[in-house]
C-alpha cells in the first residue's frame, strides 16, 4: 500500500473538501424552510441553466460509466462505443418531450414521473406501477455508483468494505441534511476535477503511447487475434442491429429514469432545459474520449486487477491505466475525480427514488393528508434507507450481481414509456391497456435476458442485452437490443389493450391535465400559483 | 417557446422542430462510418465521425432553440 500513498493523500483530501460542501450546500440560496418536497427534494425549483447543465450532466454520466465504458471497450471494442451515439441522439430526442413535462409538473406541482402518470390517467394503480418500475430500477444503478468507487479504492490497493461504507455515511448525512442542493453544488467540482483529468489524458496518454494511430492499431491486433466473434475496433454483420438498438433504446430509457426527471424538474424555466439540451453534449464529447481510454489501456499493455476469485476485475483497468501513466498526485486527482462522480449521481438517485415513495406509495397509501413537513421528512429518511439498500447490494450480494440488476434495470425502466412520454402527447391510451402493455414488455422483457448466457463469465442466464434473432427462428447471427424488443411488445399490447378495453366499455380515469398545462411557462399565472400542497 | 397571442391557444409547434430529426437518425446508420478508413489524426472513420455527429446535435438543437425562443 505504501506506493500508493500521495494518491491516497490527494483522494482523501478532495474527498473531504466536497463533503464538506455538501454540508454547507444547505445554506446555498437558501429558503425559508427546507421542509418540502420543491426545497428537499427539487432546491426550490429554480435553477438556471449553468446549475442545470452541471446537475443533469453530473447525473446522466456517472462513475459506473466513466468506468464501465472503457472497459467495454478494452474488452469488445467498437461495440462498447455505442454509449456515444446514445448520448448524441438522446439531446434531440427529448428536447419537445422534457418541456411538456416540465410545464405540465410546474402546474399541477408533480415531483415524480408517476404523479404525471396519477393525474394524466386518473389511475393511483398505474401510477403506483410506475412508481414501483422506477425505484426498482434506481436501486442498482446507485448500487453502481459504489462499484465506481471500488475500483479505484482497488487500484489503490485498499480492500475490504470499511471505506465505501464510510463514504456512503457521509454521503447520506449530508444528502439528508441538504436535499437536491448537494449534489447540485458538488457536481461543479466533480465535472472540473473530470474535465482536466481527460484532457490531460488524451493529450498525455497518446503521446506517451506514439500517437492514436499506434493506439487503434494497437487494439486491432488484440481483437484480430482474439477467438471472440463480437469484438474488433469496427462493427460487424452480427453486432450491428444490436449497437443501433442499444444506442436507441438506452437514450428513450434515460429520461424514463426518475433521477434524470428530477434535475429537469428543479430548472427554473423551459428556456433553461432548451438550452441545456444543446449544451448536454459536451459531455457526450468527453464521453467518447472516456470510452477510448479502453484501447489506450490496451496499448499500454495494462493489466487489470485480479480479484480473489482470481479473475480480473475489469472495471479496474482505467484506474490501473491512471495509476500506470500519471504521476501520483495526479492520479490521486484522478481517482477522486471518480470517486465523487460516484456521489453526484447516487444523491440525486436516491433523492428521486425517496421522492417516488413520498409521493406515490406513502401520501396516496399511506397517510393522504400528509402536509408538506411530513413528507420532506418521508423522502430524507426514505433516502438514507436507499442508500443503505444500495450498501447491502454490494457487501451482501456480488457486485456482478448488480451490474445485471442494471442490464436488466433499463430494460424495465423502459415499459413506463407509454404512460410517461407518449403521455405527454396523448390521452388515447387506456389506463388498462397500459398497464396490459407494461406486464407484457417486462415478461417480454425478463424471459429474452432469461435466455441470453454469457460464456465469458459462466453464467446461463441474464449474460447479457444481445437477444440473438436466432431465437425468434431467423437463420442469422444477429443479436437485438432486448429492451427495445420489448417496449415494442409494451405498445402494441397497450395499443390493443386499449381497443378492446373501449369497445367492453371499461370505465377509463379521468384527466387531470388540460392542453394549456403542457406550454405553461415561468412567470404564466398558472405556474405562479403553483398548489404545493397539490390536490390533484 | 412562442408565447401567443391572448385567446390564441400556445403551442409548441415550429417548422425548425423537423430538424432534430438529423442528429437522431444520422448516428443510427452504421453504413456510414462502419469502417477503419480514412483515418483522421490516427482515428479510424468510425471514430472520429461519430465524434463529429456530436457536433450536428448541438448545433441542430441550438438551431432549433434559437429559432423557437
Amino acid at each position: 500500500m505504501s506506493q500508493h500513498t500521495t494518491e491516497l493523500v490527494v483522494f482523501v483530501v478532495l474527498f473531504l473538501v466536497v463533503s464538506a460542501m455538501g454540508f454547507v450546500a444547505a445554506r446555498w440560496r437558501r429558503p425559508e424552510t427546507i421542509e418540502s418536497l420543491n426545497e428537499w427534494g427539487l432546491g426550490g425549483r429554480n435553477f438556471g441553466s449553468w446549475i442545470t447543465w452541471f446537475l443533469v450532466g453530473g447525473d446522466l454520466y456517472t462513475a459506473y460509466t466513466f468506468v464501465a465504458v472503457p472497459a467495454l471497450v478494452f474488452g469488445a471494442g467498437a461495440m462498447g462505443f455505442f454509449a456515444v451515439p446514445y448520448t448524441v441522439i438522446i439531446y434531440p430526442l427529448v428536447f419537445l418531450v422534457l418541456i411538456r413535462m416540465w410545464s405540465v409538473s410546474h402546474v399541477h406541482g408533480f415531483v415524480t414521473p408517476a404523479d404525471f402518470v396519477r393525474a394524466r390517467f386518473g389511475s393511483p394503480t398505474l401510477a403506483l406501477l410506475v412508481a414501483i418500475t422506477g425505484l426498482v430500477a434506481t436501486m442498482p444503478y446507485i448500487a453502481l455508483q459504489l462499484v465506481g468507487i471500488e475500483a479505484v479504492l482497488k487500484a489503490m490497493g485498499i480492500t475490504g468494505h470499511l471505506p465505501i461504507i464510510i463514504a456512503f455515511a457521509i454521503l447520506a448525512a449530508y444528502t439528508y441534511q441538504s436535499g437536491l442542493r448537494a449534489p447540485a453544488l458538488i457536481a461543479f467540482v466533480k465535472d472540473t476535477l473530470i474535465y482536466i483529468v481527460i484532457l490531460a489524458a488524451v493529450i498525455y496518454i497518446p503521446a506517451k503511447l506514439g500517437g492514436w494511430g499506434s493506439i487503434f492499431d494497437a487494439a486491432k491486433a488484440k481483437f484480430d487475434a482474439s477467438p471472440a466473434p463480437g469484438d474488433g475496433i469496427t462493427l460487424n454483420a452480427a453486432n450491428q442491429l444490436q449497437y443501433i438498438t442499444l444506442a436507441f433504446g438506452s437514450a428513450l430509457a434515460l429520461f424514463l429514469y426518475p433521477h434524470s426527471l428530477t434535475g429537469v424538474l428543479a430548472s427554473k424555466n423551459r428556456n433553461v432545459i432548451k438550452r441545456n439540451m444543446s449544451a448536454l453534449p459536451a459531455y457526450s464529447l468527453l464521453l467518447g474520449l472516456i470510452a477510448l481510454l479502453g484501447y489506450m489501456a490496451i496499448a499500454a499493455g495494462t493489466k487489470p486487477v485480479m480479484n480473489a476469485n482470481g479473475k480480473p476485475d475489469a472495471n479496474t483497468i482505467v484506474p490501473q491505466l491512471f495509476n500506470d501513466m500519471f504521476p501520483d498526485w495526479f492520479t490521486g486527482v484522478a481517482y477522486a475525480a471518480i470517486g465523487i462522480g460516484a456521489l453526484v449521481p447516487a444523491a440525486i438517485m436516491s433523492i428521486a427514488a425517496a421522492n417516488l415513495f413520498t409521493r406515490n406509495i406513502y401520501r396516496e397509501y399511506i397517510n393522504k393528508q400528509a402536509t408538506d413537513a411530513q413528507e420532506a421528512k418521508v423522502s430524507k429518511v426514505t433516502s438514507l434507507l436507499v442508500k443503505v439498500g444500495a450498501v447491502l447490494c454490494i457487501l451482501v450480494l456480488d457486485p456482478q450481481f448488480s451490474i445485471d440488476l442494471q442490464l436488466i434495470g433499463g430494460v424495465i425502466i423502459l415499459q413506463t414509456l407509454p404512460s410517461v412520454a407518449l403521455g405527454l402527447y396523448t390521452r388515447w391510451f387506456h389506463k388498462g391497456g397500459l398497464m396490459a402493455g407494461w406486464a407484457a414488455g417486462l415478461a417480454a422483457g425478463m424471459w429474452m435476458l432469461y435466455l441470453i448466457p454469457n460464456p465469458a463469465t459462466g453464467k446461463a442466464h441474464f449474460g447479457g442485452s444481445a437477444f440473438p434473432l436466432a431465437n425468434f427462428g431467423f437463420d442469422t447471427k444477429m443479436t437485438i437490443y432486448v429492451g427495445f424488443v420489448a417496449v415494442i411488445v409494451n405498445l402494441v399490447v397497450a395499443a390493443l389493450g386499449t381497443l378492446l378495453f373501449r369497445a367492453l366499455k371499461v370505465a377509463d380515469g379521468p384527466d387531470a391535465t388540460s392542453r394549456d398545462d403542457y406550454f405553461a411557462d415561468e412567470g404564466d399565472p398558472k405556474v405562479k400559483d403553483l398548489d404545493l400542497t397539490g390536490s390533484h | 417557446m412562442t408565447t401567443g397571442e391572448p385567446g390564441q391557444p400556445r403551442t409548441d409547434r415550429s417548422p425548425w422542430n423537423w430538424l432534430l430529426i438529423v442528429p437522431i437518425v444520422l448516428p443510427l446508420m452504421t453504413f456510414l462510418f462502419n469502417s477503419d478508413e480514412p483515418r483522421l489524426l490516427g482515428f479510424p472513420l468510425f471514430y472520429w465521425l461519430q465524434l463529429a455527429f456530436i457536433g450536428v446535435g448541438v448545433v441542430s438543437t441550438t438551431i432549433v432553440y434559437r429559432m423557437t425562443k
